[in-house]
């Protein structure tokens, strides 16, 4: 950049960072979230109780952190990026000794006025801290196996601890989250063979070792890839999830039912109907034109997020938002693929649509650094 | 060359070109999704609405029948009989109105109740079975199928219901089941898919509560298919549920239902206990009222009843009323001050029927005064001087302890709803809760189990049963959970000097048996079985000491709420201690006229484990006593057929 760049470029200040509020990614978020509330009011069998008006106030709440985050420079953002990281750590900690426990696995920490799930807070600060570690690490050293270990980590501590919950879903999340940021910061494409070599024989040994007192996962883990692989096996069992959501998307046809009128996810086929399986009612009662819709909405927020991406100016704000994209991506992606029979059943929610407070809060407030960088960004 | 590839132009390039390759494989992924989409919605949409419309399987759980409750014989006394009741699934309804019209002329059912069920119906969601007739009657179960044609979505079913064949006898201590309510959900940290059935009951109070895991048992589940309307075709499998676990208690219902009867329409509560291992046998407190009321939700005019009743029959006053235990309570004292050796077996201490203390005056009951007595005298006669003295010797925080090794002031692990703790001071309680550091005048008052010390009728006979024995024994009132035997507590010895136990127990004796015994009219007659005991009055008031010189206003004479409490502790036989028992009848009067007659009644009945004969009586009693009995509202415990094995 040469001198006369930084005289012209400027970053907007006062109240004319308002204008710079990048508003396509905010109407897509409230078209995904108003999806959400139809959705939930349709489980419900059309009330807004139990879930849809609660999700509606978490929204509401959530839209409001965001716009104050936005509002507050980047650079503020990168510069307690470390302290959020180990603070979300200490939470992730506490879980392990006080964490209340629902539907076999223990995720939440009562706080009282609610309950927190602190591996998705996690999920954002480990972003934002190897953000801001690339951004401090000169160039030249990325590659370096010393500064390898270090990010490898930030990204494992977190993940060991959110495996021990148990919580596969969350676990594969973040660690592809912060793989992903490695990747974009320039680290070697050496090291991604080799880790690709170690995963092909890290899948190897889990289904060698099964059966043994060595065994990596927890039976119910290797029964739900077991039915994965093959739903037909057992379709009363195990993979009765699978079944289930298939019969229901499938059936919704090209137009779907129409609004209200799903009998498969309203016939308490599946248990999870209001959060991870909630686009199965999508599916059924709006069919492929619903389904693909919400689809490609979630592509077209990934294209605008990417595109804030390729305008910031610093390290951190380009890195900081690729990683948040990329987490967004695979909530979504994977949750998606889950429910189409692409992928095992592991406790991912549909982002913005599944109803649960802490995955809301956090993708809201991940939005808002999104958004952040975008404002404070040099033009 | 390595600082060239390092240039920071080059290397934001390279983010970028990382991040569009990134961002395009995130692309392919979603195409991908889209064509999975388009594969099982377009292409392969007919075959899935065929299984979705013709073979839908449904999963129903299966309700598990709650655990049946057994007393010590082996009876009955908490069962599950067959409700057949009408359900709707609104899903199913064609047409609510005309539903309900055809309803209502079928089973003449009134205009509000149409109304309520109405209102129930649209209340929940549709796919959920609601509950909206209970206990129908055979013929009118019959009218439903038979005229199932015009019924759709209303369709009879049999379900459980909690029923207690001796519902007023345990109405305190087994408690009763109810329909989960939002506060239940809320309350517990209880995940069981059968909370979530519309009136699927639990146990609100009582054992019913304090087991409620045992008593459960678990869902099973059945996977039926389901046509496209919701309609049952037909069961595919099936795994059963298991029935909840049968609970045995230690209660003998016929003692229960004795003491009940016995304590009649007053505000009491007796509790009678083994000895030996702790085993409560009857833990009666009255007035009781009928626990079937509650099973399917009591109306609100029963209800106001029995809440606002000045008596207050819903509390269990034999663990959760807790009274200033008056004279019962100077063993305690008298035990402190033997095992410190501050006073000697035969050591006299006068009595001028007060002592004063900082210029006030403690009186005795006696305003005359015993003059001298010993420890045993001054138990038999209830002499209060003599334990103003005795407590001023051992001071405060000695007879705490003592009062807790003798079971005051602790609250024992009982699986019953509020089981009270009770108090004995100390010095650092009063500075805490009252904010006034203690004074000797204090001490005095708990020296005849006045002041702050407070116990329940349950710690009174925990106290009898570990003079009588000499041991540490722990109430125990489940006996067998599944047919195993629950625990009994290590029977440690009292680490109490026997004699000084010796002294006490004869001190006891001569209350029932001595000529001035303050419970020598309430005697048994039969020396084997002769009792030993203390009586207690315990003042809810001050008397003060213009009322003294005037002459003390009689208990008749004084409001409900004001009179005194009649307390009674005591065991039996004297020789060989079986039975241990409290008595308290709130604001009955004097613990000797009012309290002690009711437990000898008790304790004989316990003993003679009948309806107990009159020889146990003295002569001139006779009389009265058949008149008494031959006008006690028993409820007969029928011979169960003993089926103690299975319980």
């Amino acid at each position: 950049m040469s001198y006369l760049d930084y005289s012209v470029r400027r970053i907007p200040t006062g109240f004319q960072r308002l204008a710079y509020i990048n508003l396509p990614i905010i109407v897509i978020l409230i078209t995904i979230a108003a999806i959400g509330f139809m959705m939930l009011f349709s489980v419900a069998g059309g009330s807004t109780e139990p879930w849809a008006k609660v999700q509606m106030t978490r929204f509401s709440i959530g839209f409001a952190m965001m716009l104050i985050i936005a509002f507050i420079p980047i650079w503020f953002w990168r510069n307690i990026s470390g302290l959020a990281y180990f603070i979300s750590l200490f939470l992730l900690l506490l879980v392990e000794f006080f964490g209340v426990s629902g539907m076999g696995a223990v995720r939440w920490l009562d706080l009282g006025f609610m309950r927190l799930q602190p591996s998705e807070l996690v999920k954002v600060t480990v972003i934002m801290f190897l953000a801001s570690y690339y951004d401090w690490l000169p160039r030249n050293k990325v590659s370096n196996v010393v500064w390898i270990i270090v990010p490898l980590l930030i990204i494992l501590l977190p993940v060991f601890l959110v495996i021990r919950q148990p919580d596969l879903g969350t676990a594969l999340l973040i660690l592809l989250g912060g793989l992903s940021i490695m990747f974009i910061a320039g680290v070697s494409w050496f090291y991604f063979a080799i880790s690709g070599l170690g995963i092909l024989t890290f899948l190897f040994s889990i289904f060698y070792f099964r059966g043994t007192e060595f065994q990596f996962l927890k039976d119910y883990q290797y029964r739900r890839i077991d039915t994965f692989l093959d739903p037909a096996s057992d379709p009363l069992g195990a993979g009765y999830h699978i079944t289930q959501s298939k019969i229901a998307l499938g059936s919704g046809g090209f137009s779907g039912r129409g609004f209200m009128q799903g009998t498969q996810s309203r016939l308490n086929f599946l248990p999870e109907k209001h959060t991870d399986f909630i686009f199965t009612t999508l599916a059924e009662e709006f069919g492929f034109i619903g389904g693909i819709s919400l689809l490609g909405l979630y592509f077209l927020l990934i294209i605008f997020c990417g595109l804030v991406a390729l305008a910031c100016r610093d390290r951190y704000s380009g890195l900081v938002v690729s990683g948040i994209t990329m987490t967004f991506f695979l909530y979504f992606a994977v949750n998606m693929a889950m429910v189409m029979g692409l992928a095992p059943v592991v406790g991912v929610p549909l982002p913005l649509v599944s109803y649960g407070g802490s995955a809301m809060f956090v993708l809201m407030v991940a939005f808002g650094i999104i958004q952040s960088a975008d404002i404070h960004r040099a033009r | 060359m390595k600082d060239k590839e390092f240039d920071p132009a080059i290397s934001a390039r390279s983010m970028v070109r990382r991040g569009v390759l990134i961002f395009g494989l995130q692309g392919i992924f979603v195409a991908g999704l889209a064509a999975r989409m388009r594969f099982l919605q377009i292409d392969q949409a007919d075959e899935y609405r065929l299984l979705a419309e013709e073979n839908r399987i449904n999963v129903r759980l299966v309700p598990p029948s709650r655990g049946l409750v057994y007393d010590r014989e082996g009876l009955l006394i908490a069962s599950n009989v067959q409700n057949y009741r009408a359900i709707i699934i609104r899903e199913d309804v064609e047409d609510l109105e005309s539903l309900l019209n055809n309803l209502q002329t079928l089973l003449k059912i009134s205009d509000e109740k149409k109304q309520a069920i109405r209102k129930l119906v649209l209340k929940h969601s549709p796919f959920v079975p609601i509950t909206v007739l209970n206990n129908l009657s055979w013929s009118n179960v019959a009218k439903i199928s038979a005229n199932a044609p015009v019924l759709h979505g209303l369709t009879a079913d049999v379900g459980l219901n909690r029923h207690y064949p001796r519902g007023a006898d345990y109405a305190h201590l087994l408690g009763y089941v109810g329909p989960v309510s939002d506060f239940d959900l809320k309350r517990r940290d209880d995940h069981d898919p059968l909370l979530k059935i519309p009136r699927f009951q639990i146990g609100k109070t009582g054992v019913e509560a304090k087991l409620e895991s045992a008593l459960r048992g678990n869902a099973g589940t059945k996977r039926i298919e389901v046509n496209a309307k919701g309609r049952v075709i037909r069961e595919l499998s099936r795994q059963e549920s298991s029935p909840g676990q049968s609970v045995q208690m230690t209660i003998d219902t016929g003692l229960q239902n004795f003491a009940l009867a016995r304590l009649g329409k007053k505000s009491a509560s007796a509790v009678v206990m083994r000895v030996d291992n702790g085993d409560l046998l009857s833990m009666a407190s009255s007035p009781s009222f009928d626990t079937n009321l509650f099973v399917e939700g009591i109306s609100t005019n029963d209800y106001a009843a029995l809440r606002d009743n000045e008596f207050r029959p819903l509390a269990d006053k034999s663990v959760q009323g807790i009274y200033p235990p008056g004279s019962t309570f100077k063993m305690v004292i008298a035990l402190a001050a033997l095992d410190e050796g501050l006073i000697k077996p035969n050591e006299k201490i006068r009595c001028d029927g007060h002592i004063e203390l900082a210029d006030r005056k403690f009186h005795c009951w006696k305003r005359l005064g015993h003059e001298e007595i010993t420890l045993t005298e001054a138990l038999e006669q209830s002499c209060d001087v003599f334990f103003y003295d005795l407590a001023l010797r051992v001071g405060i925080e000695k007879i705490t302890r003592m009062a807790q090794r003798l079971g005051i002031g602790i609250k024992y692990n009982l699986p019953l709803s509020g089981v009270a703790k009770g108090l004995t001071p100390t010095k650092n309680w009063k500075l805490k809760t009252q904010g006034e550091s203690w004074v000797l005048g204090d001490t005095l008052n708990v020296g005849i189990g006045q002041g702050y010390v407070l116990a329940s009728p349950l710690q009174l006979a925990v106290m009898a049963a570990r003079i009588a024995s000499g041991k540490v024994v722990e109430p125990r009132i489940i006996k067998r959970i599944n047919g195993v035997e629950q625990k009994i507590s290590n029977q440690l010895k009292l680490d109490i000097d026997p004699n000084a136990l010796g002294i006490i127990r004869s001190g006891m004796y001569e209350v029932s048996n001595g000529v001035k015994g303050t419970a020598r009219k309430s005697k048994i007659a039969i020396n084997e079985i002769s009792m030993a005991a203390k009586t207690g009055t315990s003042q809810v008031r001050n008397i003060t000491s213009k009322e003294r010189e005037t002459g003390v206003i009689p208990n008749e004479k004084l409001p409900y709420n004001r009179r005194d409490h009649a307390l009674f502790v005591g065991f039996a036989p004297y020789s060989q201690p079986k039975y241990a028992i409290a008595v308290v009848v709130e604001h009955g009067g004097g613990g000797s006229k009012v309290a002690a007659p009711i437990a000898r009644d008790i304790m004989l009945r316990a003993l003679y484990e009948q309806i107990p004969p009159l020889d146990a009586y003295p002569e001139e009693q006779r009389a009265k006593i058949a008149k008494r009995f031959k006008n006690l509202k028993l409820n007969p415990v029928l011979k169960p057929n003993l089926n103690k094995g299975n319980a």
